[in-house]
């Protein structure tokens, strides 16, 4: 499948925003705020930011964005609508507690507030992982597992962002290191279990199948329909080789998980120096996730290549 | 409405004789001329006489080579949307542009609602909806909407423009809920089938398969294929091997 830079850009940039706004919320429902009320609005400012900047990136890639408005009908059935639904929906618990933080003042209106966040987060990044794993037609796409991935990812760069812009302003508490820690071991777990998913499944569909012409024998394309790649093609066709991916699966499991925990550790044993190491973790995870994104698209087949050459899909 | 119709009145679609499709192309590039100044905008072309030329179209010709030896065939196979009776190319899209008729079970896609976000191609494992990049929406087979209630054309011109235009009468085109329309009653003589059954879709047009070789008395199907003879010796050989050589002194 082609990569849309501005998907991968929205579902990265989302996923840590909407992956801070949910340790953000779980910090304020169990009394682990900080002392500095301005750093928790600073945060959430980051969260929201973030979460919008990729929602309008996410319009970028469409044929007609001023449209998108209408996107929001359809959540009866569509996952994209619900996405949609809930990214609006939790703008609104998040927005008022930004601005009860923002105010200073004391009310216990922000735990059903701080709740409400931390769920919006939760359902709008597993939304955006049921848009493909709810398509049939993508056999890596298909999977329990990519909601999984989705929500585990974006906890992770979520909770490196939260010890990040602690870190600037004061002592990151244990817990958001141990967080950072658990969360980058359990991604590291889910995505390589999800490599392995996809590598042992040659795929059930066949180009006789596709054809309806099995009995007569094997299907071998003769003359194209077409002298240069059309539209499907071009999106779904798009395909990363092999040699590549073993690379970039390697970077990302370095990029992504490995050099990230590396420093996250250092910063908790050392107890100083946080902040760079703590920038230095997420500045490599950035560019881990954003090769994870890419890969999720690039290793994905469709179904639809059996017409074009493709033996399984 | 992005939401399925229980049930439709009629399920309007196209059986396609690929026993008889020679591949010529007419149902395509009719296709694309009736479509391009019909119902939505017209289907636009990119470089069309340059090196790279691309564009929207809704019906695609593939030609594949089946089986082996002498029982191998080239099979030209005509591409479109199957008017699924449960396709999740509706379902998935967020606006309710893409929908199917209740009345006819045609799918079609609403141009003025349409955000161009591309799912519905990617949910179809056909690839039978084409993204029009000058239109920003989706583009797909309307089974010729605007050609078959259209009371303004000769009622001889009423059928979708990829029937009208083949030379061959390899597309039928009809109602296939209905058990005794002519293309319902060709697809039950000729073990009309489905294209990717598996994925449960129901599509409504049939494919109907090729007709098994007609043996002829003394040819094996499993022969090989012809050979050029090698040379005998005889005289006449020996005769044109001198006059070969003298002349090409």
């Amino acid at each position: 499948m082609h990569p849309a830079y501005s998907v991968i850009v929205f579902t990265t940039a989302s996923g840590a925003g909407y992956g801070l706004l949910f340790w953000l919320s779980l910090a304020q429902v169990f009394g682990l705020m900080p002392v500095d009320r301005w750093l928790s609005f600073t945060q959430i400012v980051v969260a929201l930011g973030l979460i919008t900047a990729g929602l309008i990136s996410s319009t970028l890639h469409l044929g007609h964005s001023e449209r998108a408005i209408g996107a929001f009908s359809q959540w009866r059935t569509s996952w994209l609508s619900r996405e949609g639904v809930a990214a609006v929906a939790t703008y609104v618990p998040s927005g008022l507690m930004a601005f009860i933080w923002l105010l200073g003042v004391e009310t216990s209106w922000v735990i059903p507030l701080a709740l409400l966040s931390a769920a919006g987060a939760v359902v709008t990044v597993y939304c955006t992982g049921m848009i493909y794993a709810s398509l049939r037609t993508i056999r890596q796409w298909y999977l329990g597992l990519v909601p999984a991935n989705y929500l585990v990812l974006a906890a992770v760069t979520g909770a490196l962002l939260f010890a990040l812009t602690t870190a600037i302003f004061e002592q990151v508490p244990a817990w958001v290191s141990v967080a950072c820690l658990i969360g980058l071991a359990t991604a590291a777990a889910l995505k390589s279990w999800y490599w392995q998913t996809i590598d042992a499944d040659p795929g059930k569909y066949t180009a006789e199948m596709a054809t309806g012409l099995g009995h007569i024998g094997k299907v071998r394309p003769l003359d194209p329909p077409h002298t240069r790649p059309n539209f499907v093609m071009r999106e779904m066709g798009y395909a990363v080789a092999r040699k590549h991916a073993e690379k970039l699966r390697r970077f990302v499991l370095l990029g992504l998980f490995a050099v990230p925990a590396f420093m996250v550790l250092i910063a908790l044993l050392l107890g100083i120096g946080a902040p760079v190491f703590y920038l230095i973790a997420t500045c490599v995870a950035a560019v881990g996730i954003i090769v994870e994104r890419w890969l999720f698209f690039a290793e994905a087949e469709h179904v639809s290549m059996l017409f074009y050459g493709h033996e399984r899909a | 409405m992005t939401s399925l119709p229980a049930t439709t009145n009629k399920k309007l679609g196209l059986v396609i004789d690929l026993d008889i499709c020679v591949g010529c192309h007419a149902c395509a590039t009719s296709c694309k001329e009736w479509n391009t100044g019909g119902y939505s905008a017209p289907l636009s072309d990119h470089d069309p006489y340059g090196g790279d030329p691309s564009g929207a179209w809704l019906n695609r010709v593939h030609a594949f080579e089946v089986g082996e030896g002498a029982n191998a065939k080239t099979v030209h196979f005509p591409r479109s949307c199957l008017h699924c009776e449960t396709p999740d190319c509706v379902t998935v899209c967020p606006t309710g542009a893409s929908y199917k008729r209740e009345e006819d079970g045609i799918v079609l896609v609403n141009p003025d609602t349409c955000i161009g976000c591309k799912l519905c191609s990617w949910a179809c494992p056909y690839g039978a909806r084409e993204y029009d990049y000058d239109d920003g929406v989706m583009k797909k087979c309307t089974l010729c909407v605007d050609r078959i209630y259209n009371e303004s054309i000769p009622e001889v011109d009423r059928i979708p423009a990829c029937v009208r235009a083949c030379p061959t009468g390899a597309r039928g085109f009809g109602d296939l809920g209905d058990p005794d329309s002519d293309v319902s009653k060709n697809v039950a003589a000729r073990g009309g089938y489905n294209l990717l059954d598996e994925f449960g879709y129901k599509p409504v047009n049939k494919y109907l398969p090729p007709r098994a070789p007609v043996s002829v008395a003394g040819t094996k199907s499993d022969r090989p294929a012809e050979q050029v003879p090698k040379p005998d010796g005889s005289a006449v050989e020996r005769l044109f091997a001198w006059a070969d050589q003298a002349l090409s002194r």
